[in-house]
């Protein structure tokens, strides 16, 4: 069976309490599951960028981007802009031991990872990258053991000129 | 030179409502709000001071549907505050704009359980166009007129204003009572349409032998009517109306259908099952038209012109589509389009109107039918006629045939019960020499009945036309039809005197049972000068017809009780 898509929706947003919660009801009414969630300031402070990552049928979709550029807060809302670049990080915390030390050194530059902590016998991990890899890295370190791990969701950025 | 006199909050607030030409605010006080309350005496704003904040919203949604201005509440924090979510409910389904103030704690209290706090600006979102918080009281001038703007534009609807007492209590020390607005998200307030949609619709015309328009509450709300009838009569179009459509397009025009959908007329049912092209004006392919999406104009192509782009491709998917106000599109549509040849089809329409017409039995005891078409008869079609929810709205929608928009007041989207009788007195505000009638039902009539004060002590002429048969009668007809008759939660026996609960409050009651009291009575009671109430009891077991099953499609008509037992409805309620 094929697993359904996983859409990224990107919305500018008005700096405001409340946006956020306008812009969940929206997904909520629908039974449609917010994957990951990115708010953070913009280069403008009167305006926060929301990435969303989201998985579910296209027509719902639709409906969601239509009714939640229909907010008085939303500037704009659109599904994943076509030429962008996108990143995600993750911090992995594993037991310290000189096979993962060895594994995270092997794999640095392929994955962009690194040891970015070593206390109390445990390491974290940090990786930064697209969520595809981000998702590949994870399923060959668990044979070391993942004690814990945070995602911060992806975020991405248009290229060129035109803006996200 | 005179020193600046300082205002508070609330006097910022109501000088710019005094701005914008409000002349009424219904509302309820309360604690939270007393600031906003006291900055209204002297005011030149008419404060009516309903008996339930419920009341309130459906009197400020009544003007608002009459006058096409926002109708504009103002309760108290906590309980007053939750009172107005049905009636909110009810404008943001039918895009009505309403403004609704509501007090809050300070706030320094907030989120603290402090004594009547309720999170309505949270409470409220799922169902308001938008909605703030009030921090600053120098916001307040900007806030009020955002929300003015944001509420009748584009496809209006409710906002609501929460407004901590300090807030309203503290000094205000803005440069001006109209500052500019900050509403950078806003772009949708009015779409202009484009012209080369537009000219792609028009194209769907070409060669059609049986076009179908449907005209919905979009075209009320942008006055399309005049539009609409040049359309109609340029193409020699059939015209049919959804609930809230109804007086846009003249329902005696020959070219009317009337009412279609789950309870419309046979004729407009089956000329939406028979055209060949349907253009949707402002309606929503509300389910109570559609009913079963796979089987909705299977032999159509369909176009839509909707204010709001979330509507298209919401339920239908158009072959073609317009976005913008229903009125200028429609005006340049006509331009566009040849007359049709639709002989043929008009013929095969007056057919159906002679086969199955709407038509009721005076030989079995008083019907709601009778009674409405009695009272359709006796005030000439001229009323504006306001509604609540079931048997009698349905019957008043066949029945009672308008002729103007805005002169027809239902709840449509929401199906709110108690909606009718605080409309019309709301109407009556907005239209003081109009004749307003209230066909309700004895269910929902006692669920805002307490607003009989209201008439009574502002002398508004309002006729109540109570349709008792002493059940919840829509649902009665659907357990009947659908539940091998298990009458269960309907059962209304035991309804006070209605013409003595009148008397109570001040107001004329009046009384008919029989078919050949109804017309006497009914001359009686819209010629009093004052508020009446007339009670109309009529047989307890009869069924709106035709009927289209829920989830069904018009395919699926009944035009009477079939012999054969029927499934359950599988659709939207």
């Amino acid at each position: 069976m094929n697993k359904p898509p996983l859409h990224t929706i990107s919305v500018l947003v008005a700096n405001k309490p409340g946006v956020l919660v306008r812009i969940a009801l929206v997904f909520a009414r629908r039974g449609y599951n917010i994957n990951s969630l990115v708010v953070s300031p913009t280069v403008n402070p009167k305006f926060s960028r929301m990435t969303i990552t989201a998985i579910g049928d296209l027509e719902t979709l639709e409906q969601i981007i239509k009714n939640v550029n229909k907010l008085i807060d939303v500037i704009h809302c659109e599904e994943h802009p076509a030429n962008t670049v996108e990143k995600e990080l993750a911090l992995l915390k594993t037991k310290a031991s000189p096979a993962v030390k060895a594994f995270v050194t092997k794999n640095a530059r392929k994955f962009h990872v690194r040891i970015d902590d070593a206390s109390e016998g445990c390491y974290i991990i940090e990786q930064t990258g697209t969520t595809a890899e981000l998702d590949e890295f994870e399923a060959l370190i668990k044979k070391y053991g993942i004690l814990e791990m945070v995602r911060t969701g992806k975020v991405l950025i248009t290229r060129g000129k035109e803006t996200t | 030179m005179q020193p600046k006199k300082t205002i508070n909050g609330a006097e910022a607030l109501i000088k710019c409502l005094e701005n914008f030409g409000v002349e009424y605010i219904w509302g309820l006080s309360g604690g939270a709000a007393i600031p906003i309350f006291d900055a209204l005496v002297g005011s030149k704003i008419k404060l009516i001071l309903t008996r339930h904040e419920q009341g309130a919203t459906h009197m400020a949604d009544g003007y608002a549907r009459v006058t096409g201005r926002p109708g504009v509440v103002l309760v108290t924090s906590g309980p007053g505050a939750t009172n107005t979510i049905t009636g909110i409910l009810t404008a943001m389904m039918d895009s009505v704009p309403m403004i609704v103030l509501t007090g809050q704690t300070i706030t320094a209290m907030l989120g603290k359980d402090a004594f009547q706090e309720a999170d309505i600006s949270g409470i409220s979102m799922p169902v308001v166009k938008h909605s703030y918080l009030v921090k600053n009281t120098n916001d307040i001038p900007r806030i009020i007129k955002e929300a003015w703007h944001i509420a009748q534009t584009g496809r209006p609807g409710p906002v609501l204003i929460d407004l901590p007492k300090d807030i309203t209590q503290g000094p205000f020390s803005g440069d001006s009572l109209d500052p500019e607005m900050d509403i950078p998200g806003y772009k949708k307030d009015t779409p202009s349409p484009h012209k080369a949609d537009i000219v792609k619709m028009a194209k769907f015309f070409k060669a059609k032998k049986k076009p179908l328009l449907l005209v919905g509450h979009g075209a009320v709300l942008s006055r399309a009517g005049a539009a609409i009838k040049k359309l109609a009569e340029k193409l020699g179009s059939p015209v049919t109306n959804t609930l809230l459509g109804k007086g846009e397009f003249p329902e005696t025009h020959p070219l009317s259908l009337g009412m279609l959908g789950m309870h419309g007329t046979a004729y407009a049912n089956k000329a939406l099952v028979n055209c060949d092209l349907i253009l949707s004006i402002g309606s929503r392919w509300d389910d109570r038209i559609n009913g079963n999406n796979k089987e909705f104009c299977m032999n159509a192509q369909k176009l839509h012109i909707d204010v709001d782009f979330s509507e298209i491709n919401k339920i239908v998917k158009p072959d073609a589509w317009v976005v913008g106000n229903a009125r200028e599109v429609v005006e340049e549509l006509v331009k566009l389009v040849e007359p049709l040849d639709t002989a043929d089809w008009l013929k095969e329409l007056d057919y159906y109107k002679k086969e199955f017409p709407l038509k009721y039995s005076i030989n079995n005891g008083l019907t709601a039918q009778q009674v409405i078409d009695t009272c359709y008869k006796v005030t000439q079609g001229r009323a504006i006629v306001t509604t609540d929810v079931g048997q009698h709205q349905m019957w008043a929608a066949q029945f009672y045939r308008s002729d103007k928009g805005n002169y027809w007041l239902s709840s449509g989207g929401a199906g709110t019960m108690g909606f009718g009788f605080p409309a019309a007195i709301g109407a009556q505000f907005a239209a003081p020499k109009d004749l307003v009638v209230a066909i309700v039902g004895d269910g929902g009539f006692q669920m805002t009945l307490y607003e009989l004060s209201t008439v009574f002590i502002h002398k508004l002429p309002v006729k109540v036309l109570i349709i008792d048969n002493k059940y919840l009668g829509m649902v009665r007809q659907w357990q009947e039809l659908f539940f091998d008759n298990r009458l269960s939660g309907v059962d209304l026996e035991g309804n006070p005197d209605f013409v003595k609960l009148a008397e109570a409050y001040g107001v004329k009651g009046f009384h008919m049972a029989k078919p050949e009291q109804c017309e006497s009575v009914m001359r009686e009671a819209m010629n009093y000068k004052g508020p009446c109430v007339i009670h109309a009891e009529v047989i307890k077991e009869d069924n709106v017809f035709p009927m289209i099953p829920a989830g069904k499609s018009a395919l699926h008509m009944i035009v009477e009780k079939p012999a054969a037992k029927m499934e359950k409805p599988s659709g939207s309620t």
